[in-house]
């Protein structure tokens, strides 16, 4: 926590404060496409065809213009691929112009020398390549043939090109938590930074969940593999693990709503990337006053902002550490959002999925993947 | 988030605190720092480092706009109308502000 912190009280404090919800978002996801050249077996967004009503130019600066008015420091993009749309580095010149920093996230497939040089020069912009592996057995069994190779092209282009501390953005697997050191030694070749988030059941992250999602003692092994690296990012996607103990750094609170949100790529908004679900609809950026309306008035946000109940978890002394877990990892698990997260480090999860019969319950939401991935087990069909 | 929200290495509090500023010198928001008022104070964004620092009491965050209005840090805090006794504990804070680089000498 940064020293002035003390000032006014304890972290649990300001944990309290930003439950009931900022004046903008601080993490703001806006996938700016559902258009993508892979097909990652987890993609949070189901992403592959592009929707023919995405914002158009236009539409997609008026955010940025909202963006700037709510004071939004920067904006996290993706996808998608983002950079398949033709207007991309369009927006990303024009949302810096603006004061509002751009960090996207892309399968770097699609980098040049060129565009590498471009980047090295823009000041506020930061690039994450994705990559779930550090062989490339590990990698492209997620990601398809090929991509490890072209991720780390990627990731020398920047490096000749001079760009300053990339970040590689890694979805954490039961195949690839046996390779965190080598991650971290990847990251150190590239000089950059290392951001390792959890795997979600969204999307069509919800097919392959229940195979690849850590197992137990892997989740055991991960924490205490963080705890001792605080620099290496995480998106405070694993507050669910500091029920195993000392908190993880950063904010141990589910921020949907609160402190995150996302925009999509037709405009909707919903409470954080990974619950694109009609129930956590808030509102559309095309509807009068713009994203800024939305988050300040949406029904939705203001019940995500109201204290939340502990629920099936109320009498875990570890409630306080973990907050109860994922919103997102409960709903689509089938779970209610009372309940423990499925991943429940004291196994409360395990017991819960069992009870709910989750697995055959479960809501999905809107699919963009290309048709013909036959090899893609889909639901009901 | 982790590494920008709260900046790294911050976890865990050194026990000496940041180094003390000086009264009699000059100082100002970093000209990298973006300041946006929340409800419990404001955050602050340092568009350099990407580090995002919460300032949680109002009365720092009008200290940390009128700073480069005086000559010296000691002259803000006289001007400001925070009570003599919370000096100690807005130094302080300041301190950790100018670690942080949210804040610097000009």
């Amino acid at each position: 926590m940064p020293a002035d912190l003390r000032l006014a009280g304890r972290a649990s404090t300001l944990t309290e404060e930003l439950k009931c919800g900022l004046d903008a978002p601080i993490c703001l996801t806006w996938e700016l496409t559902y258009g993508c050249n892979l097909a990652c077996v987890h993609c949070l967004s189901s992403s592959g065809r592009r929707d023919p009503r995405e914002l158009s130019t236009a539409e997609a600066m008026g955010v940025i213009d909202g963006l700037h008015d709510l004071q939004v420091f920067y904006v996290n993009i993706g996808g998608g691929e983002p950079t398949v749309r033709a207007d991309f580095f369009d927006l990303v010149d024009y949302a810096v112009e603006r004061g509002v920093g751009v960090k996207y996230s892309t399968n770097g497939t699609t980098l040049t020398a060129a565009r590498a040089a471009w980047l090295a020069a823009a000041d506020y912009v930061d690039v994450q390549v994705s990559m779930d592996g550090a062989t490339v057995a590990t990698n492209d069994a997620v990601r398809g043939a090929g991509t490890h190779a072209r991720a780390v092209r990627a990731l020398e282009l920047l490096a000749d090109a001079g760009f300053r501390q990339p970040k590689i953005s890694v979805v954490m697997t039961r195949h690839n938590v046996d390779e965190l050191d080598q991650l971290e030694a990847l990251a150190a070749r590239f000089g950059a930074q290392l951001r390792l988030t959890r795997l979600r059941p969204s999307g069509r992250g919800a097919e392959v969940w229940h195979d690849l999602h850590l197992r137990p003692e892997q989740q055991v092994v991960l924490y205490h593999w963080l705890l001792a690296r605080p620099e290496v990012l995480t998106g405070d996607s694993f507050f669910h693990l500091s029920a195993l103990g000392e908190a993880l750094p950063g904010l141990n609170l589910c921020g949907a709503g609160r402190v995150v949100c996302l925009i999509d790529p037709v405009g909707d908004v919903y409470a954080c990337p990974f619950v694109l679900h009609d129930e956590f609809h808030a509102g559309s950026v095309r509807d009068p006053g713009g994203f800024a309306r939305v988050w300040r008035e949406s029904e939705l946000f203001g019940r995500l902002r109201q204290p939340d109940s502990a629920g099936a978890c109320a009498s875990c002394g570890s409630y306080d550490a973990c907050q109860g877990g994922c919103m997102a990892a409960k709903f689509f698990t089938g779970l209610p959002l009372d309940a423990p997260d499925p991943e429940c480090v004291l196994g409360h999860g395990e017991t819960a999925l069992a009870a709910a019969g989750a697995v055959a319950a479960r809501p999905v939401g809107p699919d963009h993947s290309v048709p013909i991935a036959l090899t893609r087990r889909r639901l009901g069909s | 988030m982790r590494g920008l929200l709260i900046p790294a290495g911050t976890a865990v509090a050194a026990p000496a605190g940041p180094p003390p500023l000086d009264g009699a010198a000059p100082y100002r928001l970093h000209p990298q720092v973006a300041i946006r008022p929340e409800a419990f104070g404001a955050l602050a964004y340092h568009y350099g480092n990407r580090r995002l620092t919460f300032l949680r009491s109002p009365e720092l965050v009008e200290l940390v706009r009128v700073l480069e209005r005086h000559d010296t840090l000691d002259a803000a805090l006289a001007a400001s109308g925070v009570a003599p006794d919370r000096w100690s504990a807005m130094r302080t804070a300041l301190a950790s502000l100018a670690a942080s680089e949210v804040l610097c000498a000009r």
